[in-house]
């Protein structure tokens, strides 16, 4: 079975801080993290292969060079393989035309099974998953929380809503976008660390793809949505900030308080 | 030439989502600024009983999909009928609640219609747009947080059609139901396909927790320092006739259901009063809840970015102030009611 997860690397945005004084984000020594929905599909896949016999795991990115080392990772927790697609042609995409140019590099490639996280942190969308599968025209099950059944054939997936639960079966090829609630993904190997950099990345660029993509759909000028404006918010004015109370007194300050504005 | 303000109306079990009447309302509104109407997509089995009442919030069509293999949600079928709906109909924008549902079907037919979608939306509004010193007029314009809630971006979609936009539940409000209200129900023909096979669907068996209906949420986080410090904060809840909503910390933990969740992967609430005990505010917390009317923040970390956002902040130990807190409350309640 031949698996191919899809991943970005993105910042931890759980380290992202807004400067104080300027109101802007602090960009500066934040690192840079596989997104964590991904990972947990890094995990699913590399479960699957632990399970059947001769499956082979792929790793594709899209991005700037430096996503290398996020490859590298990914290699070291298992993975047999990793493409990364980088081109400034590919640059400024919004959400539909990074799914035309991945689901471009998946098209040279053979598969069973793609495996995509859910959303990414920076983004936030879950939007690239389903469009490319819309673009390779095969089905797609979202919000998978557990991989209940694999065969050479299917899958048997638990697909999460925010009040029930459907078990959906699903003939391969199929793309997957899992959650966090997937797995815990394992940690690098130290044998897989050495490995991965003995393994080679392949890189691809617009070129290896342009039979298959039209040039009118990828970067910022096949991207269908712009950004026209992107502001910081305003921050709120600062309330009132008590210190040094006993908790008898503070607890007098918050009930005078919701007294005050008739909560209570 | 496209034209009208679409609505995607998600069912489950034959009733209408709250959501769907939500973006009825906000359609109203951006109909109102381009001269035109407002049309709801309903896809059901046997559904037709609802379409007077999207009337009666403010469509002035409903388009009714009926179909036993649209009685519950699937990708496929779904999207079958938001492409014939698209590709007949032209519409000029079309809204989907960012639902498990919605952030499945919109990015499956944005890519199939081959037009532009934007997530999770906060603000949509009508306006002229200028782009490579061109003037567009008349375009949606769609704000949305990005990076956790710390910028906030605003897109267009001015070279293609429909401009296709996601909005969170209780982002925004719906129309006063004015069963007055008169408009044209249309029956869609077509034929379904599936490329996937429902074995089985697990209604939850608790019912889920409604954190975003709640005027008051005591909300918690990893400072409480272990689970069971939830059942003070159930107390304070139970003491102000509120709710009970953690951070995502508390989620992950185990502490408490993922339900419960507040912030950017969680649910966005805005009551009345927020208490939020022992949460630090990383920004994707304050992205769910900044929102709320009042903000009261407890956290011994007086540097804790909670305070940033908070009306009243109170430096010092949740645990120690929580259980005081509802004595306190209880007992004024007491000698209030007995005057």
């Amino acid at each position: 079975m031949k698996i191919i997860v899809c991943m970005k690397q993105v910042p931890d945005t759980t380290e992202v801080r807004l400067d104080p004084v300027t109101n802007t984000l602090i960009r500066d020594g934040v690192p840079s993290i596989i997104n964590p929905d991904d990972k947990c599909g890094i995990e699913a896949a590399l479960q699957i292969k632990e399970k059947v016999p001769g499956t082979t795991v792929t790793v594709v990115s899209m991005g700037l060079p430096s996503v290398d080392i996020a490859l590298r990772e990914a290699l070291a927790m298992g993975c047999d393989g990793a493409i990364l697609l980088t081109d400034r042609k590919l640059g400024g995409a919004d959400t539909w035309a990074t799914s035309s140019s991945i689901a471009g590099a998946i098209k040279k490639l053979d598969y069973d099974l793609i495996i995509c996280g859910r959303q990414a942190i920076d983004g936030d969308t879950a939007q690239v998953g389903p469009q490319i599968a819309e673009h390779l025209g095969i089905p797609q099950v979202s919000y998978v929380e557990e991989i209940a059944e694999v065969t050479d054939k299917k899958l048997v997936v638990k697909r999460q809503y925010e009040d029930r639960y459907q078990m959906i079966e699903v003939e391969m090829p199929c793309l997957i976008t899992t959650l966090a609630e997937l797995n815990d993904p394992r940690y690098m190997s130290v044998g897989g660390c050495f490995e991965a950099y003995q393994k080679e990345i392949r890189v691809m660029g617009y070129a290896d793809i342009a039979d298959v993509v039209d040039e009118s759909n990828i970067g910022l000028k096949g991207s269908p949505t712009n950004v026209v404006k992107s502001m910081t918010k305003e921050a709120k004015g600062k309330g009132e900030i008590l210190k040094d109370l006993t908790p008898d007194e503070a607890v007098k300050a918050i009930v005078d308080k919701l007294a005050a504005k008739y909560i209570i | 030439m496209s034209k009208n303000v679409f609505v995607f109306c998600e069912q489950r079990d034959g009733e209408i989502q709250k959501v769907a009447l939500e973006l009825i309302g906000k359609a109203r509104e951006l109909a109102g600024a381009l001269g035109q109407e407002v049309v709801a997509v309903l896809p059901g089995h046997q559904i037709e009983g609802k379409a007077q009442m999207l009337i009666s919030y403010g469509a002035d069509e409903v388009v009714v999909a009926d179909d036993p293999m649209l009685a519950e949600y699937s990708t496929e079928p779904y999207a079958q009928v938001m492409d014939k709906v698209i590709k007949t109909m032209d519409p000029e924008v079309f809204l989907y609640g960012a639902s498990s549902i919605g952030r499945d079907l919109a990015p499956r037919v944005s890519a199939r219609v081959h037009t532009g979608l934007t997530a999770d939306c906060t603000g949509l509004e009508i306006d002229d747009v200028t782009k490579g010193g061109q003037t567009y007029p008349k375009q949606l314009k769609m704000t949305r947080p990005a990076f956790g809630g710390n910028i906030m971006a605003t897109i267009v979609c001015v070279d293609h059609r429909p401009q296709m936009a996601t909005v969170r539940p209780g982002v925004m409000q719906a129309l006063e139901k004015d069963e007055s209200r008169t408009g044209k129900v249309t029956k869609l023909e077509i034929s379904l396909s599936n490329n996937v096979k429902i074995l089985e669907t697990v209604k939850a068996t608790h019912k889920a927790a409604d954190i975003t209906e709640a005027k008051i949420l005591v909300s918690g986080g990893r400072g409480l320092g272990s689970a069971g410090k939830f059942e003070s904060l159930k107390e304070l809840a139970g003491a102000l006739g509120g709710d009970v909503s953690a951070s995502r910390a508390c989620v992950d933990a185990g502490w408490i259901e993922k339900d419960r969740q507040v912030g950017q992967t969680g649910k966005t609430v805005r009551p009345q009063l927020y208490v939020a005990c022992g949460i630090s505010g990383a920004i994707q917390h304050v992205a769910g809840m900044e929102g709320s009317d009042f903000i009261i923040a407890i956290n011994k970390n007086d540097s804790a970015p909670i305070f940033d956002v908070a009306d009243l902040g109170v430096v010092g130990d949740v645990n120690a102030i929580v259980p005081k807190l509802t004595d306190a409350i209880n007992k004024y309640k007491a000698e209030k009611n007995a005057q």
